[in-house]
């Protein structure tokens, strides 16, 4: 049995994230991390390859993205993938939600795996929505947000948190499954998880190695096209306390509250 | 051209979200030459005239009624796209919550369509319709345009509001049978809307002390309680610390949890992800306390303390009781 991991890398959240005004697009310059929310979905499918219900004979890491996401595959590679693919191609530049969900399925087929997890959600855009648009694809059950998966006679048991309280469904495999941080607690990589990543297998893709049409990805083969930019309505920025004296900090506090009659 | 909203129901209720993505429809659909319909799914038993029929007062002229499971995402894809290929809509619109995405996400695939997640408006420009989307945490808004027969807009939670006057009646109600797809048959609810710790009202309450996973621990509720307690007010959580099981899920704020406006909402130790800013943002007075300096909520709060809220907490517990003591 094999798992695939979707991974991406994303901007690192010290970095100041913008719009370049030249091409109206993310600037990702500044990206150098594993998106968070994907290390819990390795942690879930090295958890089911351990936990031994399900016989994974291998865990993949998957991504989709320029040169430098090659950092995130071996990131994950370090977190326990056994190894990992890189679809890499000028022509997927500036691909929307629906783009990126179809390339990453062509390059997710020709792996055939048996589950496919993610991220929920990533901190630069396609929140929520990717691992569902890649299981129509692939014609797999689907359910996102999950954060809690057990092995039920070869399904999935999968909980999550939905509009009127927790959920609990049975998914069958193959399926792709999103994975919330309440799923669990990455582990950490051994310094010798970390040196020997770069060994491990590395496929590069291209598109017309898994069958892609030039026709449907890209900036200008996007189906929501993303075009101009403005500044949201201003909210006047609140007073900020640091925290040196608490006494005096909580005098301060409680002073504010007076004056606006709140206590 | 003709928009078809999904109106999520449940025990014989619709979603607030849903009703406002109904009327947000139908103010589009009147400027863009068409009506607004809606698709509702589940038991038969359940899904009677009288319920379709009151989505006609949001603004909808036609319910389409569609049997199959509730709670799921994939059985609504295959009816939505059924309707939207036989009856040609322009676009397909959400409001905020959990299945929205799924289901939008769904017909993308199965409709080779754009999609516009987070929207938090929408305008019509020269018959076709444009999303705005904030990003890059609220700091840009973009306008998003749509080159593919079906648009796909995904609303914010409480982006659209529910207008029960814009309608003249009660929707015509059509029953439509679709075929499932493989997939959709392979996932089953085993159990839905379960309600995990004490059940506590919050939106009532007009004074809030809310805590995030800054608390450390499970614990760290108990020293916010002490404050509500002296504040007169309530506790309440972030998503990330109910699903962790720290605190009631009744007590949660944001996209799959409650909106609530308070006279005063204090955060401790909550960063201010947007899924937790729709929740709470309309609050009237937003004091924030984390250790972080660069946690988002200090964007939207009016008063934010950079420190310790171990430190801070108990000592603010302390003087707001001699205060109100006095």
């Amino acid at each position: 049995m094999k798992i695939c991991v979707l991974v991406k890398e994303v901007p690192d959240a010290a970095v100041e994230k913008r719009i370049d005004p030249a091409t109206g697009r993310m600037d990702r310059s500044g990206e150098k991390n594993l998106n968070p929310f994907d290390t819990h979905a390795i942690e879930a499918a090295m958890q089911l390859k351990e936990g031994g219900e399900l016989a994974v004979d291998e865990v993949v890491a998957v991504t989709m993205g320029p040169d430098s996401a090659v950092r995130a595959l071996h990131k994950a590679v370090s977190l326990g993938a056994d190894r990992s693919v890189h679809l890499s191609d000028d022509a997927l530049e500036g691909s929307d939600v629906n783009g990126t969900g179809y390339a990453l399925s062509r390059a997710l087929a020709a792996e055939a795996p048996d589950l496919v997890l993610l991220g929920q959600q990533s901190d630069d855009g396609e929140c929520y929505t990717i691992g569902a648009v890649v299981a129509e694809h692939l014609n797999a059950p689907s359910l996102t947000q999950v954060i809690k998966i057990d092995v039920e006679a070869g399904k999935l048991r999968c909980e999550r948190q939905a509009e009127y309280g927790y959920d609990t469904v049975l998914v069958e495999l193959p399926a792709v499954i999103s994975v919330g941080d309440a799923i669990n607690e990455p582990r950490y990589p051994s310094l010798k998880a970390i040196m020997g990543a770069k060994k491990k297998p590395l496929e590069k893709l291209a598109i017309g190695d898994v069958g892609i049409a030039p026709d449907r990805v890209g900036y200008a083969n996007a189906r929501a096209r993303c075009g101009d930019f403005h500044a949201p309505p201003a909210k006047q920025a609140g007073q900020i306390i640091e925290d040196e004296d608490t006494n005096e900090t909580v005098e301060k506090i409680v002073a504010w509250l007076d004056e606006r009659k709140l206590i | 051209m003709d928009i078809l909203v999904y109106a999520l129901h449940y025990e014989g209720a619709f979603n607030k979200n849903s009703l406002g993505a109904v009327s947000e429809a139908a103010r589009l659909a009147s400027q863009i030459g068409g009506e607004a319909h809606a698709l509702v799914l589940g038991a038969s038993d359940e899904l009677t005239d009288d319920l379709c029929g009151q989505l006609g007062a949001y603004g909808a002229t036609k319910v389409y009624r569609a049997e199959g499971p509730e709670g799921l995402a994939q059985p609504v894809v295959d009816a939505m796209a059924k309707v939207i290929t036989d009856d040609g809509y322009g676009y397909a619109l959400f409001g905020g919550g959990l299945l929205g995405f799924e289901i939008g996400a769904g017909l993308v695939a199965r409709l080779d369509a754009g999609v516009t997640m987070e929207v938090t408006a929408v305008r019509a420009d020269g018959g076709k319709l444009i999303a705005e989307r904030p990003i890059l945490q609220d700091s840009s808004v973009s306008d998003v345009e749509y080159h593919s027969p079906v648009g796909v807009i995904i609303g914010r939670l409480n982006a659209f509001e529910a207008d029960d006057s814009l309608g003249t009646g009660a929707a015509s109600v059509e029953d439509v049978t679709f075929e499932r797809s493989p997939q959709s048959g392979r996932a089953t609810m085993v159990s839905r809307g379960e309600q995990r710790g004490a059940d506590v009202n919050i939106e009532d309450a007009k004074v809030l002390v809310a805590g995030g996973r800054g608390l450390g621990k499970a614990e760290g509720f108990e020293a916010l309680e002490a404050l509500a307690g002296a504040m007169g007010g309530a506790v309440a959580a972030t998503r990330a610390v109910v699903d962790a099981g720290w605190y009631s899920y009744s007590a949660q704020i944001g996209q799959t949890g409650k909106t609530v406006s308070p006279k005063l909402y204090l955060a401790a130790g909550i960063s201010g992800a947007i899924q937790h800013k729709v929740g709470m943002q309309s609050s009237e007075n937003i004091v924030a306390i984390n250790k972080d300096s660069n946690a988002p909520i200090f964007e939207f709060s009016d008063l934010g303390i950079v420190g310790d809220l171990n430190k801070i907490v108990p000592k603010l517990t302390e003087a707001v009781k001699a205060k109100r003591g006095s």
